[in-house]
């Protein structure tokens, strides 16, 4: 844990982090949704929080966003407490909320006009931004409709759109493709690596293990309101996963002995309804050892491990609310 | 002192952050904007139907000692009652649907406005409406023949005034409504109002009740409104503008902070 946590400050000193958060909570009532946590992100690197429901990755994405006070601990953005710097950190970045909440009054390019115009931008910057970023997230033809009867997922990308209006150095996204069909969310990725070429840096929360594994630097694993795990996808999946998984479908009678059939080379065994999973450093060599054993499972696959393990491990099977 | 001091410099900022949200406004009702037009009816009825018919059954009534048309002495109460209706609607229905409904507040507070300066931009388009609205009046007074001086321009800002006193107030209580059914709780306030402020008969007919009209913000600003139309300039107008420049300050202050704390939990 504590090596974990370690490794999440930024090491180089002479670049200060864009975001150092030291020990903070988030109190509602008398519930504790964050529990103290610390972090740092430097400048152009994804960071990302992975969780399961109710973690506690919103409540803390919107102290960041420095819209929601922290109730104690200390945070800063760009070097300022959002308490007495809230609109000068405002400024500089840009935020994706989890529900969209776009203007239903205006249309789609009034939408990021208005926008941008609350950041101060001149009008006539304002629209060549808006068409602009209308063509980033394909919805240039929808420029002069009415955000009602657009879809959910051109809705998302309207909302991402209406974030990067102020050129943000800082962007939070909260759960940026959920909804999201195949094309739009491989779109989205594109367009995200696109910004952090360009030196923007990325602060995201996901339910999809593929998207915090192709896109995030580093990445932090919350459950219940604290920090359980952080590191590089690579890291974390070398620290808390083996190399290979082994699943195997199984008559009920062959399911008792197989963690000692293959010995050693098993280093977890989960016995789920459906399948059991055999944690393990080579997962050809655990199923030659099984048949050798005289077990022959009804299916079997080997693939290597990825951070959907991880998380699984590390945050339970079970939901917890 | 000293916060007014601090608070000066950054005063042009927060003013042009707060326009922003008029600037929002237009943008909604540029689409919609014979909503506003339409606007010039409803003063003109009102003030057809007292030249029609009180004026011709009351002709005139005695105002401290003088004598002067009763149209006269209604239609400036009417530009007044209409300034707070405007405000009390553009600031607790709108208010409360952008609020709870629309979340465009939201929205805003995650760029660089700050509550108060969202509380002040919406109240500051509750009272653009409200110019141009009062401007509609006067211009129907004057049409009418129901105006007597040259003074009565002055009654456009003082319709403004009520309109920021009510517009504040009405966005502060706005903070506190739990649903719709709420909303019933303020024709409650506005129809009293409306009727005992000294709208359609003068003051002294209250008798010992007088102390009562005057609590009602209305009655300052019809008198206001009175003054201005009659060219009646005395020191009871400084009382007036305190008593409304006040509740203003008191409404936009509760306002922006019931604002900070209901959308920064
Ligand atoms: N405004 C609020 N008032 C009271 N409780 C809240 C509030 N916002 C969040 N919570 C509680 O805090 C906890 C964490 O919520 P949060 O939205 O941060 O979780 P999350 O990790 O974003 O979950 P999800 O993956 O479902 O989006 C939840 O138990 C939630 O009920
Ligand atoms: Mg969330």
């Amino acid at each position: 844990m504590a090596s974990a946590i370690a490794s999440l400050a930024v090491p180089d000193p002479s670049h200060p982090p864009v975001i150092a958060a030291r020990s903070i909570t988030k109190r509602f009532g008398d519930f504790e949704a964050v529990r103290g946590i610390d972090f740092d992100v430097a400048r152009g690197e994804c960071f990302g929080f992975l969780g399961p429901n109710g973690a506690g990755k919103s409540s803390l994405m919107r102290m960041v966003s420095s819209v929601s006070p922290v109730t104690s601990g200390e945070l800063h953005i760009f070097g300022m407490d959002p308490a007495t710097n809230g609109p000068a950190i405002r400024a500089r970045m840009g935020v994706v909320p989890q529900t969209d909440n776009l203007d239903q009054e205006l249309t789609v390019e009034e939408n990021l006009v208005i926008y941008g115009r609350y950041f101060d931008l001149a009008r006539s910057q304002c629209r060549d931004r808006a068409r602009e970023l209308l063509d980033f997230v394909k919805l240039a033809d929808r420029a002069g409709s009415r955000v009602e009867p657009l879809s959910g997922g051109m809705k998302r990308r309207l909302t991402i759109a209406r974030s990067l209006m102020n050129r943000p150095e800082l962007l939070l996204l909260d759960e940026p493709t959920t909804g999201l069909d195949p094309q739009a969310r491989h779109v989205l990725w594109e367009r995200l690596y696109q910004l952090k070429e360009q030196g923007v840096t990325l602060v995201l929360t996901t339910h999809y293990m593929d998207e915090a594994e192709q896109l995030c630097d580093r990445l932090v694993v919350m459950d219940h309101g604290l920090i359980v795990a952080g590191g590089t996808p690579r890291g974390l999946i070398d620290e808390h996963a083996t190399r290979e998984v082994l699943e195997l479908r199984l008559a009920a009678s062959d399911r008792s002995g197989v963690a000692q059939h293959i010995g050693d080379l098993a280093v977890r065994v989960e016995d789920l309804p459906d399948r059991v999973l055999v944690y393990t450093p080579d997962g050809d060599e655990a199923l030659a050892r099984l048949r050798a054993a005289g077990v022959h499972p009804l299916g079997s696959l080997v693939r290597r491990s990825s951070l959907e393990d991880v998380f699984l491990r590390l945050t339970g099977r079970t939901l917890t609310d | 002192m000293n916060a007014l001091v601090r608070v000066m410099p950054a005063l042009p900022g927060t003013l042009r952050r707060s326009s922003r949200m008029v600037e929002r406004s237009v943008m909604v009702y540029r689409r919609t904007w014979m909503i506003i037009v339409s606007g010039f009816f409803e003063p003109l009825f009102y003030l057809l139907s007292i030249r029609i018919g009180f004026g011709a059954l009351i002709g005139e009534v005695t105002v401290d000692g003088s004598l002067i048309d009763y149209a006269e002495f209604v239609a400036p109460a009417l530009m007044a009652s209409a300034a707070m209706n405007g405000a009390v609607y553009d600031s607790t229905m709108n208010i409360f649907y952008k609020l709870k409904h629309a979340k465009l507040y939201e929205t805003v507070l995650a760029t660089p406005l700050s509550p108060t300066e969202v509380a002040a931009g919406e109240i500051l388009w509750a009272l653009t409406r409200g110019l141009l609205y009062s401007i509609a009046f006067l211009i129907c007074i004057v049409a009418l023949g129901m105006a007597s001086s040259g003074w009565i321009l002055l009654a456009v800002p003082a319709c403004v005034l009520i309109g920021f006193a009510f517009a504040a107030m009405g966005m502060a209580v706005t903070t506190y409504m739990r649903g719709w059914s709420d909303f019933e709780f303020i024709p409650a306030a506005t129809l009293p109002m409306f009727l005992f402020s000294a709208t359609f008969y003068p003051i002294s007919s209250y008798g010992g009740w007088a102390w009562a009209v005057q609590i009602s913000p209305l009655y300052h600003g019809a008198a206001l409104v009175r003054a201005a139309a009659l060219g009646d300039a005395s020191w009871g107008i400084v009382g007036h503008v305190t008593y409304l420049v006040v509740m203003a300050g008191v409404g936009l202050a509760i306002a922006g902070r019931r604002l900070g704390t209901l959308l920064r939990a």
